[in-house]
């Protein structure tokens, strides 16, 4: 699981009302190389959570040093660019869980695959 | 003397009037009948054409008989049409004034059919030549199917019928007799080899008959295997006698339509027509039926299509309608009118020979195969609970089993769902609910894509392509609400087996939506034919899949409406439902049983919009046919997606289509709802 994948994620267990973001408790994280597209990275940007990334990235050890909102004309910046792209896409949560900031429901990761799936009475 | 004349005379004249205008009542009653059931009215003047009522095959009257009527004044006749099952013909001569004479003649004659009286009313109409032959117009044979005639010699049929000891019973107990012969109403029944079982429409392959093949079948079968009708001997024969009958029931036994158990039997299917000719009915499961002629002597080669979908069955009857002509004595009943007439039945006795199977059947037809159905097919569920154990089993179950080859028959993207990913802005998140093997994720590189599926054998193959995906189900998406652009269903919605179900996946969809984002839906359609143009799902032919030798490649093109480029033959298409399960038949009707779930023969029509759709998985050993899976599906009707999605408030229908079988709609979020 990518933290831009982490990013778009909340918790869905029935009766929880601010179920975002998904604690990561991570048992194994993995840095994949991918090949670096600042046009993709800048797009990106303004759809995020950027404090749910901040606070992902901090938990796993590679927040770097992401300042706690983007800075302003960061299309041009291609340091930062790139310390985005490594958190974004780079850095894998490959076994792990997924904790409901609510309800502390935990989601397992399996190689690499959040299961998000509920029992019948939890949806 | 004189005196005694008169009044006779006079009362002989009173009384002529009297049946004279008893007559003339009959017959205006008979032409009322005729435009109220018929639509066809008779005509004030004479005309050519005269249709005779009551002189029709549908009351027993044959060609011959009539002709013999008709012509009896010396008229000549061009043409005469006598429509099959109807009370009247219609006679054209070649003069106004030959078709007064048999007018006149004919109307009121009492003709002796076959013991009791029938009163012929004579009328004129219009010609009628092109109205009656809008029947089926020159019928084929069903696929697979063929009569061979004079298979046997008169000889051979003599000694075969000698074979069959009917009276064997009579020496034997009850218990015996009832197990190896039976007596069903006008119908005896003997079986060799193997008995088979009325009950359960089987045989117990592990206890043969003491009695084997009688000796004397065995040339003819030796005939079959050099003719190339047969790659193996049978090792089961049926004799059947269909006797005519005497007296007042002169109706002639007939066999309930069936299909031969998948199960019980392998492919082909012989059966030998002895002592007389009779008119067997086969029917296709769209409606289709074909009537065809199987003469004295004559061998009927049942195989593939017309052994394992079709039901066969011989109508009771006393008389069948037949080609008049004998140029064609065998083959299918065209129904044309002017070359109809009547065969009264014999006594007629079948001689049918199979082959007990020893491995499941893995024909190409689920929907009437034993073999293939699912032990105890589930019901249309109402309650939430059940709609979620239907789909447990029957589609989140199904696509983990599967999930591997699915995969594998699941490569070229659909292209107006691929111009919908492209049209999109290069900054468009994405959500792909239901993506499967993830084939759409990476047909944008410009957006960000993320696929979720129910199944966590399709996800992890997402995975392994490196395309970002999550495990969930489609009513409970994990992902942030407006946060998506763009949202797409593929072939998912139609899983859902209760329409809130269905309206609530919808909604779910809506909600990642942002205001202005758009979601794109595709759902499978009833209607599989739409514009006269067949999907291709209903072009790619099911019958490849017999062929072992291209089992892999019918693997991909038998299941659902994906990869099917192949456009070989076209199957003939009919609307209605018959249906053609052998328990179906004589032996079980009657039992009151909840309704079950259909099972569709891929590459058909679908006659219920709820129903089991099979899906053959690859064998792993070419000599045993794979497991089959049945997966749940609701085919929307023309407007159901748009009525659907009426319901989903904050959110409007921006474009709908068809889509080689698929209903596919755009939808536009407009406001937080």
């Amino acid at each position: 699981m990518k933290l831009l994948t982490h990013n778009m994620l909340t918790s869905h267990v029935k009766g929880v009302t601010n179920g975002y973001p998904l604690l990561i408790k991570a048992t194994e994280v993995k840095v994949n190389e991918v090949e670096f597209n600042p046009q993709f990275v800048s797009r990106m940007i303004p759809k995020l959570e950027w404090s749910a990334l901040i606070h992902a990235a901090e938990g796993l050890g590679y927040r770097q040093d992401l300042p706690s909102t983007p800075v302003s004309n960061y299309e041009n910046n291609d340091d930062f660019l790139h310390k985005v792209h490594r958190v974004l896409l780079e850095v894998e949560v490959i076994e792990g869980t997924l904790q409901c900031p609510e309800s502390g429901r935990e989601f397992p990761i399996t190689r690499g695959v959040p299961n998000m799936l509920l029992n019948e009475d939890e949806s | 003397m004189h005196s005694m004349e008169a009044p006779v005379q006079n009362v002989r004249s009173t009384r002529r009037s009297k049946e004279d205008k008893k007559r003339l009542k009959r017959q205006i009653k008979a032409s009322h009948t005729l435009l109220k059931h018929e639509g066809i009215a008779t005509a004030l003047q004479p005309t050519q054409c005269v249709v005779v009522c009551n002189g029709g095959l549908g009351n027993g009257v044959s060609r011959e008989l009539l002709l013999e009527v008709l012509t009896a004044g010396g008229a000549v006749i061009q043409s005469l049409l006598m429509p099959p099952n109807k009370p009247y013909s219609f006679a054209t001569f070649t003069s106004l004034q030959e078709s007064q004479r048999a007018h006149t003649l004919c109307n009121g004659h009492v003709l002796d059919c076959n013991g009791h009286d029938v009163t012929l009313y004579c009328s004129y109409v219009q010609p009628v030549d092109g109205g009656v032959r809008s029947g089926p117009e020159c019928v084929s044979l069903p696929p697979g199917l063929c009569v061979l005639e004079n298979f046997v010699s008169p000889e051979e049929e003599c000694r075969l019928l000698q074979a069959v000891d009917w009276t064997s019973h009579d020496d034997d107990d009850v218990t015996a007799r009832s197990e190896a012969q039976r007596e069903l109403k006008h119908r005896r029944v003997k079986h060799y080899g193997y008995e088979f079982r009325y009950d359960n429409n089987n045989v117990d392959k592990d206890k043969p008959l003491p009695e084997g093949l009688p000796l004397v079948c065995e040339s003819v079968l030796q005939r079959c295997m050099c003719d190339g009708h047969i790659s193996f001997l049978p090792d089961q024969l049926t004799v059947n006698q269909y006797k005519s009958g005497q007296g007042v029931c002169m109706v002639v036994a007939g066999i309930p339509p069936h299909v031969d158990t998948h199960s019980a039997f392998e492919d082909t299917i012989l059966s030998l027509s002895l002592g007389a000719q009779t008119v067997m009915d086969f029917r296709h499961p769209d409606g289709q039926s074909v009537a065809v002629v199987l003469p004295v002597r004559s061998l009927l080669v049942m195989k593939g299509e017309s052994r394992y979908l079709w039901t066969h069955g011989i109508t009771p009857r006393k008389f069948d309608v037949v080609p008049a002509s004998t140029a064609e004595r065998s083959g299918v009943v065209n129904f044309d009118p002017s070359d109809l007439t009547l065969n009264q039945r014999g006594t007629r006795t079948s001689f049918t020979f199979r082959k007990i199977r020893h491995t499941p059947c893995d024909c190409a037809y689920p929907s009437v195969c034993d073999s293939q159905r699912p032990p105890s097919p589930p019901c249309l569920p109402v309650a939430r609970s059940d709609a979620c154990h239907l789909e447990e089993q029957y589609v989140h179950r199904v696509y983990e089993e599967i999930s591997a080859h699915f995969s594998s028959t699941r490569h070229a993207p659909w292209p107006r769902v691929r111009d919908f990913l492209l049209s999109l802005p290069s900054d468009a998140i994405v959500a792909d609910i239901g993506c499967g093997n993830g084939k759409y994720l990476g047909i944008n590189p410009q957006v960000f894509s993320l696929g979720c599926d129910r199944s966590m054998n399709l996800v992890s193959i997402c995975a392994e392509r490196g395309f970002p995906s999550v495990v969930c189900d489609a009513l409970s998406v994990p992902l942030r609400s407006s946060a998506f652009d763009a949202v797409i269903s593929i072939a998912v919605i139609h899983h859902f087996s209760t329409q809130e179900r269905r309206l609530a996946a919808v909604t779910e969809l809506v909600r990642l939506l942002k205001v202005g984002g758009r979601a794109l839906i595709y759902v499978w359609a009833m209607e599989q034919e739409y514009k006269n143009q067949k999907s291709k799902y209903l072009k790619t032919d099911r019958t490849q899949n017999t062929d072992p030798e291209t089992s892999k490649l019918t693997a991909e093109h038998m299941n659902d409406q994906e990869q099917t480029e192949s456009e070989s033959s076209v199957r003939q298409v009919h609307a209605g439902k018959v249906s053609s399960n052998p328990a179906d038949t004589e032996e079980n009707c009657g039992k009151e049983a909840p309704p079950r779930l259909s099972v569709h023969t891929n590459r058909t029509a679908f006659v219920s919009q709820d129903l089991l759709v099979p899906w053959h998985l690859k064998a792993e050993l070419k000599t045993s046919p794979g497991p089959v899976f049945h997966r749940f599906y609701h085919v929307f009707q023309r407007g159901e997606l748009e009525d659907l999605c009426g319901c989903v408030r904050g959110a409007e229908l921006q474009h709908s289509y068809y889509d080689q079988g698929n209903w596919c709609i755009i939808l536009q979020k407009t406001h937080q709802p």
